[in-house]
């Protein structure tokens, strides 16, 4: 019977079948984790209250929110030293307490059944700080240079109001800093190198040094003008703060410049949370990060990301191909063009670190710093190209992935019917004409599916990016407003990157840590969206070029 | 010389000398003289010694079994052989009395006097249009009328105009085989070249579509010099002036069509056309 049922070959079916389900329930599984983890950071939770008791016999009030929970046993507990009863598991929670100005820390474990009377007052207050964390508390009053205007019940409503000119202000103060004094700086700087040009040039042509001098003179104006404007921002900004009552009762004035956000997760409805999600998951994406990139958003490392993929797409294909084109179709098919193949393909199995090192050496250190000594002699002894860039980055990349290309390439030119480029080579075209006419072209989509296993490999490799051009926090884009526009000499951010420096090289690792999940999601999705762009393009081209396949 | 169409003398199979006087016709004009052309591939010899004259402004058609060269030797004269590694030609082609083989010819500038249709359709994946003018575009003409203009006078050339004038920016890739190989045809006669060869354009059609193509060869042949290889012996008696028959690499007869195919001087000739063998 059994025997037979082997024979019949069903279970080879399901057993082949069972191997791509189980490869369909990791990859689902993987991110779906990631998913959960990363968008239910996002959720306004609610706020508990609770008396606590604690070892040493106090029961103090604490205030947080719950992160985490884990089921441990009373005797593990025991052994950590801490007095319980009875047999059975505990459940122990991770309370997002805050305050970290005034505990020193902002997460801490809480055992169940130490928890007694636990309440959610909706006038429980989260308010986000640009430094120092969030801070859990009671509002009790509203000051307007240094004089309450508000207490008690009206102070909510007053704070919103106080809240939302703040902002606006904070809004103005940060575009005056980052656009308006950032693009007169970057014009002194530039002012300062052609100046230095001209000392090492030995040109003292006092025309040129007046001009150069009064165009200083201008931007200085202009800068003073704007100090004095940022000066009184910065008076309004802080004129209003607010006094909060914290767990332990103390009573904290914190000034609403510091302040990004205050809400009452207590006190919001499910459409209200709803929105509220929403508007967090918005500034994820869109803002810059804070605090050693534990809290804000990640804006900086998607634009990197995306950038430096586009601009290694740039140089990886025109390489790839022409390499591929003279190895299909120009180079005598022998040994020796076996042996390249043979090199080319294992070139992308050499690990990825080690063209970080190559890269680091010959591009950072040689090519940079020769382009330095030739092109910009007035800004030594910083170097310009001879650092670490996303030019760099972007090169390096090109160099991993170009195998994958002219693989690709070379599978595509072989797949093109002799039948059409002898039917071009008789209409009197020379093997040029026939191959940018009509053989690449119709090779174009092998050459973006090429691209795009280029991508996926290029836009999740972090490893070679720490040496060759990444970094935690680059202080501006690479793409910005400031003459030339693209900045291929500057440092970025990485989602890839930024996944290792927040989860592994962060101060707070508990906060973190949803962050981690939130960029993870975040990067797979980035990759996601560039392959499916590489592969609509390259439907396209296959629809377009519909060989004579049949 | 003898007045006669017919050919003057037999061929001496085993003669290498070079300037033979076989398979001269006397009362035409020559457009292609083929002198002592022997082919190899590698070492493999594939066409032996051919000698003959192809006739200005006729139709030449060549019959054989298959591998008897006849593919080869048409692509010998438009020089496509190139391509293959290995091929090694001698004797002389001479088109207008300049031999094709010399050092000092562009290959490309050949090609383009001597056109080429091949046995599948092989239309570009490009519109109509862009295929007939494909050839236009090679020499760098950028006249966008006077590129309509020959785009449609290869196209009704080609007899084709009626039936894609509506469609002309759709793929040709979209036209039925038929079609396809008279767009290739249109692309062929777009740049006005001095001979076309055939290479059994019709094998691969239905058969009303090859009795286009047939029609279209007799239309032709006022303009150009055709010279057509065909598997397809009732086409070849059909459509062509003369007939040359080869066998083994070399060839066996050439001569007036209806003289071949009625009263064939060689016994190798006689059998194939009887059918007892190829």
């Amino acid at each position: 019977m059994i025997r037979h049922w082997f024979q019949t070959g069903k279970p080879w079916i399901w057993f082949t079948a069972s191997a791509v389900s189980i490869s369909m329930i990791l990859v689902f599984g993987l991110l779906l984790l990631i998913a959960a983890r990363g968008l239910s950071h996002f959720w306004p939770g609610d706020i508990l209250e609770f008396h606590y008791q604690e070892q040493d016999g106090k029961t103090p009030i604490l205030i947080g929110e719950i992160h985490d929970e884990e089921a441990v046993t009373a005797a593990r507990l025991r052994d950590a030293g801490i007095e319980i009863g009875g047999d059975e598991p505990v459940t122990r929670y991770l309370l997002k307490t805050g305050n970290r100005d005034i505990y020193g820390q902002d997460f801490r474990w809480v055992i169940g059944p130490n928890m007694r009377d636990l309440r959610t007052p909706e006038d429980l207050l989260t308010v986000e700080r640009l430094e120092w964390g969030n801070f859990y508390g009671y509002l009790l009053s509203v000051k307007q240079a240094g004089a309450t205007v508000a207490v008690g019940d009206g102070a909510w409503s007053a704070l919103q109001e106080r809240l939302s000119r703040a902002s606006d202000i904070q809004a103005e103060i940060h575009s005056l800093e980052k656009s308006e004094i950032g693009a007169i700086n970057y014009g002194m700087e530039r002012i300062r190198l052609e100046k230095r040009g001209l000392e090492l040039d030995g040109d003292n042509d006092p025309v040129k040094l007046a001009r150069l001098e009064k165009e200083r003179a201008e931007r200085q104006t202009e800068y003073n003008i704007l100090q004095k404007r940022l000066a009184t921002l910065y008076q309004k900004i802080n004129r209003d703060s607010m006094i909060l009552r914290s767990a332990d009762g103390r009573e904290v004035e914190i000034s609403l410049a510091k302040v990004v956000n205050a809400y009452r997760p207590n006190a919001m409805s499910l459409l209200d949370k709803l929105g509220f999600y929403f508007v967090k998951v918005g500034e994820f994406l869109s803002d810059d990060p804070r605090e050693a990139n534990t809290e804000g958003g990640i804006f900086p490392a998607i634009f990197g990301t995306v950038m430096m993929v586009i601009i290694m797409s740039i140089m990886v294909v025109p390489f790839g191909v022409v390499a591929a084109v003279y190895l299909r179709e120009y180079a005598k098919q022998g040994p020796l063009t076996r042996l390249i193949r043979i090199a080319v393909n294992n070139l992308a199995g050499v690990p990825s670190i080690v063209y970080g090192v190559f890269g680091l050496g010959f591009f950072v250190y040689f090519l940079g710093g020769n382009i330095d000594q030739l092109f910009f002699p007035e800004a030594a002894p910083a170097p310009t190209f001879g650092t670490p860039g996303i030019m760099w980055a972007s090169l390096t990349l090109a160099l991993l992935t170009v195998p994958v290309v002219i693989v690709a390439t070379e599978e595509g030119l072989s797949r093109i019917p002799k039948a059409i480029r002898e039917g071009s080579l008789a209409l009197g075209a020379t093997k040029v004409e026939t191959l940018w006419r009509t053989v690449l072209p119709m090779a174009s989509p092998a050459i973006m599916t090429g691209l795009i296993l280029a991508i996926a490999r290029a836009a999740g490799e972090v490893a070679p990016l720490m040496l060759v051009g990444v970094v935690k926090l680059a202080p501006s884009l690479p793409l910005d407003g400031n003459y030339p526009f693209l900045h291929l000499d500057r440092k970025f951010m990485h989602l890839g990157f930024h996944i290792y420096d927040v989860g592994f090289q962060s101060p707070n690792v508990e906060a973190a840590r949803p962050l981690v999940y939130a960029t993870a999601l975040l990067l797979v999705l980035v990759i996601v969206v560039l392959n499916l762009a590489a592969i609509a393009i390259r439907n396209r081209l296959r629809e377009k070029y519909r060989a004579l396949e049949n | 010389m003898s007045s006669s169409t017919t050919p003057t003398h037999a061929i001496d199979m085993d003669s290498l000398g070079r300037g033979s006087a076989t398979n001269r016709l006397a009362d035409e004009a020559a457009c292609l003289e083929i002198k002592h052309l022997n082919l190899f591939y590698g070492e493999k010899q594939a066409l032996h010694g051919i000698d003959m004259m192809i006739p200005k402004r006729r139709v030449t058609a060549y019959i054989g079994p298959s591998g008897c060269g006849k593919s080869t030797l048409l692509r010998c004269i438009n020089r496509m052989n190139d391509l293959v590694d290995s091929v090694r030609v001698d004797g002389e082609i001479l088109l207008d009395g300049q031999d094709i083989y010399d050092k000092s010819v562009n290959v490309a500038d050949l090609r383009r006097r001597v056109g080429m249709v091949f046995q599948k359709p092989n239309p570009f994946p490009k519109t109509i249009y862009e295929n007939v003018a494909y050839g236009l575009r090679l020499q760098g003409i950028k006249d966008r009328r006077r590129i309509d203009a020959v785009v449609e006078k290869a196209l009704k050339g080609a007899a084709l105009w009626d039936e894609v004038k509506d469609r002309l920016h759709e793929s040709a890739l979209g036209l039925s085989g038929g079609q396809q190989q008279r767009v290739v045809i249109a692309r062929a006669i777009a740049i006005e070249p001095e001979v076309l060869l055939l290479d059994e354009p019709a094998s691969a059609l239905d058969p009303i579509s090859t009795l286009k193509i047939e029609e279209l060869i007799y239309q032709l042949k006022d303009k150009y010099t055709i010279v057509i290889v065909t598997h397809n012996m009732q086409q070849a008696a059909r459509v062509s002036d003369y007939t040359a028959f080869m066998y083994m690499g070399k060839l066996i007869e050439f001569g007036d069509t209806k003289t071949l195919f009625t009263n064939p001087r060689e016994k190798q000739t006689e059998d194939y056309i009887t059918g007892r063998y190829g």
